[in-house]
C-alpha cells in the first residue's frame, strides 16, 4: 500500500472561491446561471441571452410556435413572479451551538438571502412557490466548513447541541431532499459543503484522484482537464451538482458506457456521522469484506452524515470525440435498435433515444439559420427522409450519439452502430443534430421557467426499467396515462408528454419523461401537477419500472420505499441509520 | 358513421332503431358492396391472419411451452412444434371482406324472413364506436341462439365497424362448408373440454391475448360459455375471461374496453330443441343438413329481437384498487406463470359484474310477463284474467327499472293477443282459455309419456320467464326469506345470503355483494308497496301480501326441485356415483313424484335446474367430488344436505352469521 509515489500531484486550488459568487451569479427562483434564460423579443422570437452556452445569443424562430402550439398558450398571457423575500420568518438559533461554532472560526450566516437560497431544491412546487414569493421553513443558519476536520467539528457540536443538520452541496435536487420539514422544532442548519472543493491528489500510477466533496462536477472536469485527466462523469446538472451530492444520490453520467456510474467510479469515500468517521482502511479495487460499506452511503441521501472526501477513478482525456444521430421511422424501431447496441455491448459512450415529441421541440430550438444553403440544404434532408425513405414526420425519432476514444476505434466504433441502426431502418442523420441533442440537455431546465412566466409548469422525472417489451409499454402507458389524468383534472389543454431512453444496460434501460402543460383556468396548478406526477409514478411501478434510477427518492417518492425495498429492506435501513445517527441529527427526513 | 344520422331511421322512443327498416326500402346487394372502411385500433399495424398465426407460434411463450411439453411427454421438440402448428390451424379465424359480404348479402335476406325488426340502441353503438380506436375492444354478448353472433357480425358490417374475431365452440367447425363460412367470417374455434391439455391451453391463450394485445379486431365471446338452454344467464366461465384481461394486468395495453352486449328475442329459433335437450333427449348434433331442414323456420315469424350494446367498461377501471400489478414484475411476462389468488378474485368479478350488466340491457317480451303469468296458473286461465295479471305484471317490473318491449299506445289486449299468436307453439287462445300446447300426435300410451310431453310445454314456457327472471330474484329472495316461517327479523339478512349461496349456480350475483343485492331486493319491495320498513324491522303490507305470493311464487319451482333432489339423495344408498347414474336416478325419482302427486312442478325434470343441485352441493359440502380416471364421481353426504334441507324448508334458523340489518 503506498500511495506517497511521485505520481501524486499538488494540490490544485478551485476557481470559484467564495459564499458569494456562487450565489450571486445564480438565480435564486429558478434554474441556473443568472445571466442565461430565454424569453420572447418584442417581435415575439425565442431568444437565449448570455454567452455560456452555444445556444446563447441566438435567435430561434420556430420556438414561438411550438410553444403555442403544444401548449395552447399565449404570449400575451403572462405570469411573471413576484419578487418578494420578506416573508420569511425570522432564524430560531441555537445560541449555544452559535458561540461554540464562532470559536472554531468556520464562517456562517444567518442571512435572509443564504438560508432561502437554501431552503430548496428544483422541484417544480419548490420553484412555483419561491416565483410566488412563498417560503417555507428555512434553515436557520448556514454554516461553510473549508475541509473535513471542520465538518468533524460541526458533527460534534450539532450532537453536543442537539441541532439539525442538512447537508448542502449544488442544490440541484428534484427529490425534495432539501426541503426543510416542516415539523422539526430544533434549529436547523445548512451544511453548504461549497468551500471543500480542492483536488487534494491525483495518482497518475494507478488513475485516482483524491478529491473534497463539495467541488461542483464542471470543476472537477476543467481541473482534471488541465492535467490531462477526466473523470468522465457527466450527469446532466454536471455545472451545478457537487461531488457529494452524486454519491449520496447515486448519480448517474450521460457518458457512463464507458466511464461508469458514480458506483463503478468511487474507489474510497470518507464520511462524517454523528457516530464518528467512516473510511475503508485501503484503496484495493475489489474487496470481499462483507457487505460493501460503501453502498450504506451511495444513496444515503444526507441522511447518515456527510460525504466530505472522495477518491474516484480518472482517465486519461480521450483523444477523439464525436457526435451522431440517426433517424428512425418510428419509437418501437429505435427502441428495437438500442436493444440490439446493448445485446452486443457496444454501446457508444452515450446513447439516446428521443421520442416524436421531442424530435419535434429540438427543431422548435432550431436558431436562425444564416445563409440560404443552409436552409435549403435543410429542406433537402428533410424532403429525403419524409418523401424519399417515406418516415412519417409524426412517428420518426431520433437517436443521439457520442463516441469516444483513440480516432480508428471511434471510427470502426461508429460504422458498428450505424450498420446496426441500418438493420432497424435507421438513417444516419448528421453530427450537428446529434450535438444538439446534447446541448438540449443543458438548456431545458432554463425552459421551464421561460414556461412559468407563460402559464406552463412542468418537470422531468426517470424510471430504470427491464428490456422486453417493458420499454416500450411502458412509455407508451405512461404518456397516456399522463393526458388522461390532466383531462381528468380539469387541464384545458393537451399536456407535453414526451419520453427518451437516455441510458442502456445489459438488462434493461432508463427513460425519462417530461411532462408539461398550460395551467390557464387552474385554481391550484402546483397541487394538479403534483397529483398527475403521483398518478405517473404509480403507472412506472405498475409496469414494472423502477421507483427512480438517479434522481433519487428524497420526500418526494419516501411513500413507495416500504413495496420497493419490502419492509426487512427497510428495517435493514433504518437499523444503519439508528446506529449511525440515534439522534436524527442529520434529519432531513428523506428516504425512510 | 356520418351516415348513420342522415338514414332515415325511425326512431323508438326507447332509443331502438330497426336496422332491418333500410333493408326494407333499398337494395341488399349494394348494401353487401358498399365501400366498408372501417376505423380500427388505433396502436393496430395491418396484420394478415397468417401473419398473426406465426406470431403466435414464434412467441417466446409458445417456444418456452413447446419446450415444457416435449420434455414432459419425450417427444422431440418440432414434432411438438408440428402439432402446435397443427391446432393453431385448426383453431385460427381466417376474416376474409369478401366472405363478410356475401355472408351480409344473405343475413340481409335471412334475417327480414325471421324477424320484424331488429333492434338496436344508437347509443350504445355510438359509444362503441368512439371505444374501438382508443383502446383493445371485447364484445361480450349472452348466448341464447346459434345466429346471435352473426347478428352482431351483421351490425358491425352495417355500422362500418371492424368485423370481430370470435370465439366459437368446436362443433360449428365440424359442419362441412358453414364452418369454412364461419372460419371466414372471423370465427375460431375451441375444442370442449380442453381439460389439462397444457399445449392446447398455450396456444389458445397465446392467440386471444396476442390479438387483443395487438389490437388486430375486436374479440367477441361469450362469458357464459355456452349457450344457455334455460334462456336464464349462466355462471361465468372464467379462462377465456382471464386470457382477454392478462394484457392489462401485464401493462401490454393502456386499457381494454369490455362491452356488454344484451341480445334479447321475443322468440327462439331453437327454443323446441331447448326444451327436448333439458329433458333428457340428445340434442342432434350440428350438421349442415340439419341447418339446411331448419328452412321450414324460416317460415315462421319470430316477432322482434333487441341487441343493446352497453357501456363500455374500462378494465384499467375496474382493476384500480383492487389488482397490484407490481405482482407481474418480478417474473418474466412472456413465461407462463399461475394467476394470484387476487387475479382470479378479479377475473370472476369482472366477469360475473358483465352478466350482470348484460341482464340489465335486456329488453323484456311482454311474452315473458304472460309466460311467467302462465306458469303460476299451470290449469290455464281465461283471457281477461291473463291480460289483467300481465299489466298488474308490467306495472311491477317497470317499477323493479326492468326495460319492457312494450310500446305505451298499443292496447293490452292487443298486445296479449299477438304474442300468444306468436306462440302458438307454447299456448293456445281457445273460446276465451288460454292453456298450455302439447306437443300433438297420438294420445300418450303411458303415464310417463304424457308427463314427459306435459313437462316439453311447460319448459318451454320456463324457458321465456326465465328470460325475466333476473327482474325478480332479488325482491323474491327477499321475500322468501320474510316469509320463511321459523326466520327472525334479525336472521333476515342471513337466510337471504343462506338463499344466494344455494342458488348461486341458478341465479348470477357478483361475488361478495350480498349487501347490494338485498339492498336492491328490499328497494325494489319498498318502491311497490309491498313492504313497509321501520324501526329496522320489514313488514309486509296488506296491499302487498298479493306482490310477495306471487315472487315467491316465482322461486317456487326452484325451491321445490332442489328439495326433490336433496330427498332423493338421502334416500338413496350409500354408494358413489356418475353425474350420468345421477340425472338417470333424478329423473326417474321425479317421475315417481310427479305422477303420485308428490311434486308439482314439471320443471323439475329440467336436466339443467339438476345439474346446478349437484354443483351447489358440491360447493356447500353436500357432495363431494372424486377423482377416479377421466370421470369424476360424486359421494354423498347425507347429514349435511339434510341439513340444508331443513335450512330451505324453513325448520331451522339458519346458524349463519346472524346480523342486524333492517
Amino acid at each position: 500500500f503506498s500511495c506517497s509515489s511521485s505520481g501524486v500531484k499538488p494540490a490544485v486550488a478551485t476557481g470559484l472561491v467564495g459564499t458569494v459568487q456562487q450565489q450571486d451569479i445564480m438565480k435564486w427562483n429558478g434554474w441556473g446561471y443568472a445571466d442565461s434564460k430565454f424569453f420572447f423579443n418584442k417581435k415575439g422570437q425565442g431568444e437565449f441571452t448570455g454567452k455560456r452556452y452555444r445556444l446563447s445569443g441566438l435567435i430561434l424562430p420556430s420556438l414561438k410556435d411550438w410553444f403555442e402550439g403544444t401548449f395552447g398558450a399565449n404570449l400575451q398571457h403572462k405570469s411573471p413572479p413576484s419578487l418578494n423575500t420578506s416573508a420569511v420568518a425570522p432564524p430560531s438559533l441555537n445560541e449555544a451551538f452559535v458561540e461554540e461554532l464562532k470559536s472554531t472560526g468556520i464562517p456562517f450566516s444567518h442571512d435572509t438571502e443564504d438560508r432561502v437560497f437554501r431552503a430548496h431544491g428544483h422541484c417544480l412546487h419548490e420553484i412555483f412557490s419561491l416565483r410566488d414569493g412563498r417560503v417555507g421553513r428555512c434553515p436557520d443558519m448556514v454554516v461553510w466548513p473549508n475541509c473535513h476536520n471542520d465538518v468533524v467539528k460541526i458533527v460534534e457540536l450539532a450532537c453536543k447541541h442537539s441541532v439539525c443538520l442538512i447537508p448542502y452541496g449544488g442544490g440541484t435536487s428534484v427529490s425534495s431532499a432539501l426541503e426543510c420539514p416542516p415539523e422539526e422544532t430544533r434549529s436547523i442548519v445548512s451544511l453548504d459543503t461549497s468551500q471543500m472543493n480542492r483536488i487534494l491528489w491525483i495518482d497518475e500510477k494507478n488513475l485516482t484522484a483524491h478529491v473534497e466533496a463539495g467541488i461542483i462536477g464542471q470543476d472537477l472536469e476543467r481541473l482534471l482537464n488541465e492535467s490531462g485527466y477526466c473523470t468522465g462523469h457527466e450527469p446532466d446538472s454536471m455545472e451545478f451538482s457537487s461531488l457529494g451530492g452524486w454519491v449520496a444520490t447515486r448519480a448517474s453520467g450521460m457518458k457512463k458506457n464507458i466511464y461508469g456510474n458514480i458506483e463503478d467510479l468511487v474507489v474510497h469515500i470518507k464520511m462524517v456521522t454523528p457516530r464518528g468517521v467512516i473510511e475503508k482502511s485501503c484503496q484495493g479495487p475489489r474487496m470481499s469484506t462483507g457487505p460493501d460499506i460503501h453502498h450504506f452511503i451511495l444513496g444515503s441521501e444526507g441522511t447518515l452524515g456527510v460525504v466530505t472526501e472522495v477518491t474516484l477513478k480518472i482517465r486519461p482525456i480521450p483523444e477523439y470525440q464525436k457526435y451522431g444521430s440517426v433517424v428512425f421511422p418510428n419509437f418501437q424501431q429505435g427502441v428495437a435498435c438500442l436493444r440490439e447496441v446493448a445485446k452486443q455491448r457496444c454501446a457508444p459512450a452515450s446513447i439516446r433515444l428521443m421520442d416524436n415529441e421531442q424530435f419535434q421541440f429540438g427543431h422548435a430550438l432550431k436558431p436562425q439559420v444564416s445563409s440560404i444553403f443552409t436552409s435549403f440544404l435543410d429542406g433537402l434532408k428533410k424532403f429525403y427522409i419524409t418523401k424519399f425513405k417515406g418516415f412519417d414526420p409524426h412517428h420518426l425519432c431520433v437517436a443521439t450519439l457520442l463516441f469516444e476514444g483513440d480516432r480508428e476505434k471511434v471510427l470502426q466504433h461508429e460504422k458498428l452502430v450505424y450498420d446496426i441502426a441500418a438493420k432497424f431502418g435507421g438513417l444516419a442523420a448528421g453530427e450537428d443534430n446529434g450535438q444538439r441533442g446534447y446541448m438540449l440537455t443543458f438548456v431545458i431546465a432554463y425552459l421551464r421557467d421561460l414556461g412559468m412566466e407563460y402559464y406552463v409548469i412542468g418537470e422531468s422525472f426517470e424510471t430504470s426499467v427491464p428490456w422486453d417489451r417493458w420499454v416500450l409499454d411502458l412509455c407508451r402507458n405512461v404518456k397516456e396515462r399522463i393526458v388522461r389524468e390532466c383531462k381528468e383534472k380539469g387541464v384545458q389543454f393537451p399536456p407535453l408528454s414526451t419520453c427518451r431512453v437516455t441510458q442502456t444496460y445489459d438488462a434493461g434501460a432508463c427513460v425519462y419523461f417530461y411532462f408539461a402543460f398550460n395551467y390557464r383556468g387552474l385554481s391550484d396548478p402546483v397541487h394538479v401537477y403534483e397529483q398527475v406526477e403521483h398518478a405517473a409514478r404509480e403507472e412506472i411501478l405498475a409496469n414494472g419500472g423502477s421507483l427512480s434510477h438517479h434522481h433519487g427518492v428524497g420526500k418526494l417518492r419516501k411513500e413507495w420505499m416500504q413495496e420497493t425495498i419490502s419492509s426487512v429492506g427497510l428495517g435493514m435501513l433504518k437499523s444503519v441509520k439508528d446506529y449511525l445517527d440515534p439522534n436524527n441529527i442529520f434529519g432531513n427526513r428523506n428516504l425512510l | 358513421m356520418e351516415e348513420l344520422y342522415s338514414r332515415r331511421y325511425i326512431s323508438y322512443p326507447d332509443g331502438f332503431w330497426d336496422i332491418l327498416e333500410e333493408r326494407r326500402r333499398t337494395s341488399d346487394l349494394s348494401h353487401a358492396l358498399r365501400t366498408f372502411n372501417p376505423q380500427p385500433y388505433k396502436g393496430a399495424p395491418p396484420c394478415s391472419s397468417s401473419e398473426l398465426n406465426r406470431a403466435v407460434l414464434e412467441s417466446q411463450f409458445l417456444r418456452h411451452v413447446v419446450k415444457e411439453v416435449s420434455a414432459e411427454s419425450g417427444e422431440p421438440v418440432e414434432v411438438v412444434r408440428d402439432e402446435a402448428s397443427g391446432l393453431l390451424e385448426e383453431m385460427s379465424q381466417n376474416l376474409q371482406l369478401t366472405f363478410i359480404r356475401l355472408l351480409g348479402f344473405s343475413l340481409s335476406k335471412v334475417f327480414k324472413r325471421l324477424f320484424q325488426k331488429i333492434l338496436i340502441n344508437e347509443e350504445g353503438l355510438n359509444r362503441l364506436q368512439q371505444a374501438i380506436p382508443e383502446h383493445p375492444v371485447i364484445l361480450m354478448p349472452n348466448h341464447r341462439s346459434y345466429i346471435d353472433f352473426l347478428v352482431l357480425s351483421y351490425i358491425m358490417f352495417t355500422y362500418d365497424l371492424p368485423i370481430p374475431v370470435i370465439a366459437a365452440g368446436i362443433p360449428l367447425m365440424s359442419m362441412k362448408l358453414i364452418g369454412e363460412i364461419f372460419r371466414r367470417s372471423g370465427a375460431f374455434f375451441i375444442r370442449r373440454a380442453i381439460g389439462d391439455d397444457k399445449l392446447y391451453w398455450a396456444l389458445l391463450s397465446e392467440y386471444v391475448r396476442t390479438i387483443v394485445r395487438i389490437g388486430f379486431a375486436p374479440v367477441e365471446f361469450f362469458v357464459e360459455g355456452l349457450r344457455s338452454r334455460t334462456l336464464k344467464s349462466l355462471p361465468p366461465k372464467l379462462g377465456m375471461m382471464h386470457m382477454v384481461l392478462e394484457p392489462f394486468l401485464k401493462g401490454e395495453v393502456y386499457d381494454i374496453s369490455l362491452v356488454p352486449i344484451s341480445i334479447s328475442y321475443d322468440r327462439v329459433l331453437e327454443e323446441s330443441l331447448l326444451a327436448h335437450e333439458l329433458l333428457g333427449v340428445p340434442k342432434p348434433k350440428e350438421t349442415t343438413r340439419g341447418l339446411l331442414k331448419a328452412r321450414k323456420i324460416l317460415e315462421d315469424d319470430y316477432g322482434s329481437m333487441h341487441v343493446c350494446f352497453g357501456e363500455p367498461l374500462s378494465v384499467r377501471g375496474l382493476a384500480k384498487g383492487t389488482v397490484n400489478r407490481w405482482q407481474y414484475n418480478l417474473v418474466p411476462r412472456d413465461l407462463p406463470a399461475k394467476p394470484s389468488e387476487e387475479t382470479l378474485g378479479f377475473v370472476s368479478g369482472v366477469a360475473h359484474l358483465v352478466v350482470r350488466l348484460q341482464e340489465k340491457g335486456m329488453v323484456l317480451s311482454p311474452w315473458s310477463l304472460i309466460a311467467t303469468v302462465l306458469l303460476q296458473n299451470p290449469l290455464g286461465m281465461d283471457l281477461d284474467a291473463l291480460i289483467q295479471r300481465t299489466c298488474w305484471l308490467r306495472e311491477l317490473v317497470e317499477g323493479f327499472g326492468a326495460v319492457l318491449h312494450w310500446t305505451g299506445q298499443v292496447p293490452a289486449c292487443e298486445v296479449v293477443l299477438s304474442s300468444l299468436s306468436r306462440h302458438h307453439s307454447v299456448v293456445r287462445c281457445e273460446k276465451g282459455r288460454v292453456t298450455l300446447v302439447e306437443e300433438a300426435g297420438a294420445s300418450p300410451a303411458t303415464p310417463e309419456e304424457g308427463v314427459f310431453r306435459r313437462a316439453a310445454a311447460v319448459l318451454m314456457c320456463a324457458s321465456y320467464r326465465n328470460q325475466a327472471l333476473h327482474v325478480f330474484v332479488r325482491p323474491a329472495l327477499v321475500a322468501t326469506a320474510i316469509t320463511s316461517p321459523t326466520v327472525t327479523d334479525e336472521d333476515i339478512f342471513a337466510h337471504f345470503q343462506f338463499l344466494q349461496d344455494v342458488f348461486s349456480n341458478e341465479f348470477i350475483f357478483i361475488p361478495g355483494t350480498s349487501h347490494q343485492d338485498f339492498e336492491e331486493g328490499c328497494s325494489s319491495l319498498r318502491k311497490c308497496g309491498a313492504v313497509q320498513v321501520c324501526d329496522q324491522q320489514i313488514r309486509v303490507t296488506e296491499e302487498g301480501k298479493d306482490t310477495i305470493f306471487f315472487l315467491t311464487a316465482v322461486l317456487e319451482p326452484f325451491i321445490q326441485t332442489y328439495q326433490m333432489v336433496f330427498r332423493h339423495l338421502t334416500n338413496e344408498p350409500d354408494q358413489p356415483f356418475t353425474e350420468r347414474q345421477y340425472i338417470t336416478g333424478v329423473r326417474s325419482s321425479t317421475l315417481k313424484r310427479i305422477l303420485s302427486g308428490d311434486v308439482q312442478s314439471f320443471e323439475a325434470l329440467s336436466s339443467d335446474v339438476q345439474k346446478n343441485v349437484l354443483s351447489g352441493l358440491v360447493r356447500m359440502g353436500g357432495v363431494t367430488k372424486l377423482k377416479k380416471g377421466v370421470r369424476s364421481e360424486f359421494r354423498v353426504d347425507k347429514t349435511t344436505i339434510g341439513r340444508i334441507a331443513d335450512k330451505l324448508a324453513g325448520k331451522m334458523p339458519p346458524h349463519l352469521t346472524i346480523q342486524s340489518r333492517l
